[in-house]
This record gives structure tokens, C-alpha cells and sequence, in this order.
């Protein structure tokens, strides 16, 4: 009889991920929306988790902010257990395991990590809503995905990933030039998807540090 | 004499015989395709002599935006038109249905339609599909006894305002209309008429432009480009695209290059199709 409560609320929004031979670029919109209205048009769904490791994340707002303080808290507990950062790769298993012990009453947020390997390059982690990931050359999540990830398909082809022996997935693409292509298709999301635009924050990340820039997107 | 009754199809209305069928297919997890909507700000106001109309242009399909540009301020006879809200095939043709009534009633009766002629058959139409049209409209127009403005929902029932709000931007709008609207733009503009010719027919499109950016910007269903509609005495101004307040924000100095290739063919077969044979006996068309 009537509708139940339900727990999950959709806050829409947009992430993109590419990784080059030695950058990564992140890349999330900042509009937060529930329904037809929005929420605020500054909201910035990037998270820096490590030195080597960012998170974007679109989904319900609510659960991305809890994964966000379980994985500070536990990044910070390994600081102090092992007096460094952790790694990238090591960020995403956590992040995994984060996700699946919540298994049966999942964080409805959708991850993609971002950073740079052991060896300084960049690396791409996508996964779904209950920890399942893989590594990736580039990636997209979230309500523009389904419009942005063809055009990366295109442009940045990767090779498959069940080839043996392995080939490598980062793009052939300059820092700046996929900078320039993160800008595109997040113009062109706009254009199609109502939950995503007002602004694009970019994260890069290279042996330099972490930059971050913003453009402005369509703000109906 | 035979008593055997012969079922008629109904005269006039819907019928509802596949309700049933698509209840039980809809229960075994078969679902209707959707339709697309305008979730929409559509805005209507009154001013000292006549109306002035508003809309946005944004179509959508669920979160997808299906038309950027599209026209939602409707003909339905010279001195009136109406903005259309809901499923877009409803309130096309809702108003063209509509729209003819009114030329024949032209013809019929050799005098200018009246806006409560069109208010009448578009409820009395939407009524009689009992809500399963729908169309919320905002018509608006001047007649022989002066600029009328109504809404119409869509199971029938109607509004006579001075000023009008619909669709999923309605609030977003009406607040814009509740802050600024004053009875000034027909009373207190009386008197500025007289110091400037057009400043109340300014006045108004202005808030209308208003209302309707409030739909666009703080709506998620509304969005895109404003479409005006000035409708006075024995003449009309559609002021398409008035204001183009969205233009995109980013395009690639470099543009792309789509290579060929990036999906990998897996084999090809090429068929030729035969070439159609003269069939005897056909009698070749005069000419």
C-alpha cells in the first residue's frame, strides 16, 4: 500500500577518467540535482584521496560523502601504520573492498579512480556500485556516461584486455590534447543530458603534482 | 421482427478495449514505450491591450534532451495562440484539431474567433478524454471584447487569469510572476501609455522573457531558448528565439578525426541484387 520509503535518493552527474604514458586526467561536473531541480550548481564530486590517487564519483550524494570519510579514515590509519602514502593500485583495491563489504546495502555511488602506478604512470580504475573494478585506459560513470563513453571509444581505442601478453591501456594522447578532449565532451554532454552541467572541474595529475582547472559548462 | 442487437462502435470517444490487454502485459513486465515529453515553462500574461505568450524550447525523453529548439507556442487562429505543456504529440494536435474547428467556425459565421470558443472545445475535448490527453495549455488572445488569458489542465478544467503559469517550470515562473507582476501593467501603465506609446507591451514581454529564463535556469525539464508571442489588436508578433541564452560553452580548436577502423570489420559478404525483370503482359502506362 502506497510507496515505502526508499533509502536512495539520485543526485545525477557526470566523471570522466583518461590515462596517459605519464599524466592522468580526472574530470567531474558540478552540478548536484535530485528529480528536476538543482540542488547547487558548486558541488565538486573530485576527491583526493593520496598523493597518487583522486576519486570522482556521481550517484547519491549522500553515500559518496560516507565513502569518501571510510577511505580518508583508512588512508589515514595506513599513514600512520606505514608512514607513506598508499600507492594508486593499492587505493583501488581498497576502494573494492570498500564496496563490497557494503554488499547487500550498497554506497549507490559510482567511482572512478584515477592516479599514477608504481612506475609513474597513469592509471584509470572503473567500477560499479558494489566494487567490482578493472583497470582501464579511460573511463566514464555516471548520467552522461552512456553519451560520452562511444566518442571516447572512438577516439581513444584500447586494446583489448584479454590479449596476451597484455597490452598497455594508456592513450596515445598528448596531457593537453586530452584535456582539450575532456572539455569537448563534457560541452557535449551538456547539451543532451539535464543532470549535467554549470561547470567541469579538472584534475591532472603528472610527476609535477596535482593541477586543477575549471570551464564553464550550460547552466539549464 | 428480429430482436438481434448489433454492437455499434461508439460514436465519439476513446475507446478502451486494449486497456486490459496492456494492464495484463504490463503486469507480465511488457512496458509501453515512452512518449516524449516537454517538460516545459510555458507563461502567459495580460496587458493593457492585449496578451503576451512564453515558452522555452527544450524537448526531453526521460534525462535526455530530444529536441534543443523546439516550437511550443501554438497557432490555433489569427488573433489567438497557445502555449502547449505535456506529451508533445498531445498538445500538437490538441491544438491543430482544435485550430480547424475554429476556421470552419470562420467560415460558418464570417466573424473573428473568440478566445472562450477555443477554451470551450479544447476542455470539452480534453474532458472527454477524461485526463488520457495530455496537454496543459496557456491560451491567450485578443477578441472583439478584449485580451483574454486562461489555462486549460489537462482533464478539462480551466483558469481565467491575469497572469499564467504551466508545466514542470511553473513555479520557477509564477515566482518570478508573483514578485513583479502589478495590476500597474494594465492600470498603473494606462496612465504611463499615455507618456510612451508602447512601454506596458515592453514592460510585459520583458517579464515574460523573465519568467521564462527562471523556468530554464532553475528547471531541469525547461531549458534552451525563450519564445515570445505578442498578441494585441489586429496584430501579432511571434518573436521566435527572442532571447538565446545557452550557447554551447566549448568547442574543440582542433576539432576530431574519426580513423577508419576503430571498429574492426569481422567479415564482409556482398550480395548483388537481381535486376528486376520486365513482367510481361502489364500494359505500359500511357502517356
Amino acid at each position: 500500500m502506497g510507496s515505502r520509503w526508499s533509502p536512495y535518493d539520485n543526485n545525477g552527474g557526470t566523471c570522466v577518467a583518461i590515462a596517459g604514458s605519464d599524466y592522468c586526467v580526472i574530470a567531474a561536473d558540478t552540478r548536484m540535482s535530485t528529480g528536476y531541480s538543482i540542488l547547487t550548481r558548486d558541488y565538486s564530486k573530485i576527491c583526493k584521496l593520496a598523493d597518487k590517487a583522486v576519486m570522482a564519483s556521481s550517484g547519491f550524494q549522500a553515500d559518496v560523502r560516507a565513502l569518501q570519510k571510510n577511505l580518508a579514515a583508512k588512508h589515514l590509519t595506513y599513514q600512520h601504520q606505514h608512514n607513506k602514502q598508499m600507492s594508486c593500485p593499492a587505493m583501488a583495491h581498497l576502494l573494492s573492498n570498500t564496496l563490497y563489504y557494503k554488499r547487500f546495502f550498497p554506497y549507490y555511488s559510482f567511482n572512478v579512480l584515477g592516479g599514477l602506478d608504481n612506475e609513474g604512470k597513469g592509471c584509470v580504475y572503473t567500477y560499479d556500485a558494489v566494487g567490482s573494478y578493472e583497470r582501464v585506459g579511460y573511463s566514464t560513470q555516471g548520467s552522461g556516461s552512456s553519451l560520452i563513453m562511444p566518442v571516447l571509444d572512438n577516439q581513444l581505442k584500447s586494446p583489448s584486455p584479454l590479449l596476451l601478453p597484455a597490452k598497455d591501456a594508456v592513450t596515445p594522447l598528448s596531457e593537453s590534447d586530452a584535456v582539450d578532449l575532456v572539455k569537448d565532451v563534457f560541452a557535449s554532454a551538456t547539451e543532451r543530458d539535464i543532470y549535467t552541467g554549470d561547470a567541469v572541474e579538472i584534475v591532472v595529475i603528472n610527476a609535477g603534482g596535482i593541477r586543477r582547472e575549471s570551464i564553464d559548462l550550460r547552466k539549464d | 421482427m428480429s430482436k438481434a442487437t448489433v454492437e455499434l462502435p461508439p460514436k465519439a470517444g476513446f475507446n478502451f478495449d486494449l486497456c486490459r490487454r496492456n494492464d495484463m502485459l504490463t503486469k507480465n513486465g511488457v512496458h509501453a514505450p515512452s512518449f516524449l515529453k516537454t517538460g516545459t515553462t510555458i507563461v502567459g500574461l495580460v496587458f493593457e491591450d492585449g496578451v503576451v505568450l512564453g515558452a522555452d524550447t527544450r524537448a526531453t525523453e526521460g534525462p535526455i534532451v530530444a529536441d534543443k529548439n523546439c516550437e511550443k507556442i501554438h497557432y490555433m487562429a489569427p488573433n489567438i495562440y497557445c502555449c502547449g505543456a505535456g506529451t508533445a504529440a498531445d498538445t500538437e494536435n490538441v491544438t491543430d484539431m482544435i485550430s480547424s474547428q475554429l476556421l470552419l467556425h470562420r467560415y460558418a459565421t464570417g466573424r473573428e474567433s473568440r478566445v472562450v470558443t477555443a477554451l470551450t472545445l479544447l476542455k470539452t475535448h480534453l474532458f472527454g478524454y477524461q485526463g488520457h490527453v495530455s496537454a496543459a495549455l496557456v491560451l491567450g488572445g485578443v477578441d472583439i471584447t478584449g485580451p483574454h488569458l486562461h489555462t486549460i489542465y489537462p482533464h478539462g478544467s480551466t483558469d481565467t487569469l491575469p497572469f499564467a503559469t504551466m508545466g514542470s517550470g511553473s513555479l520557477a515562473a509564477m515566482a518570478i510572476f508573483e514578485s513583479k507582476y502589478r495590476e500597474g501593467l494594465t492600470d498603473f501603465y494606462i496612465y504611463i501609455l499615455y507618456l510612451c506609446q508602447s512601454i506596458a507591451r515592453d514592460e510585459g514581454v520583458k517579464l515574460v522573457t523573465e519568467a521564462i529564463c527562471s523556468g530554464i535556469f532553475n528547471d531541469l525539464g525547461s531549458g534552451s531558448n525563450v519564445d515570445v508571442c505578442v498578441i494585441t489588436k489586429g496584430k501579432v508578433e511571434y518573436l521566435r528565439n527572442h532571447q538565446k541564452p545557452n550557447p554551447r560553452t566549448y568547442i574543440s580548436s582542433k576539432g576530431f578525426s574519426f580513423l577508419k577502423g576503430q571498429t574492426e570489420v569481422l567479415s564482409t559478404k556482398v550480395t548483388l541484387l537481381e535486376k528486376p525483370q520486365q513482367e510481361e503482359g502489364v500494359d505500359k502506362m500511357e502517356e
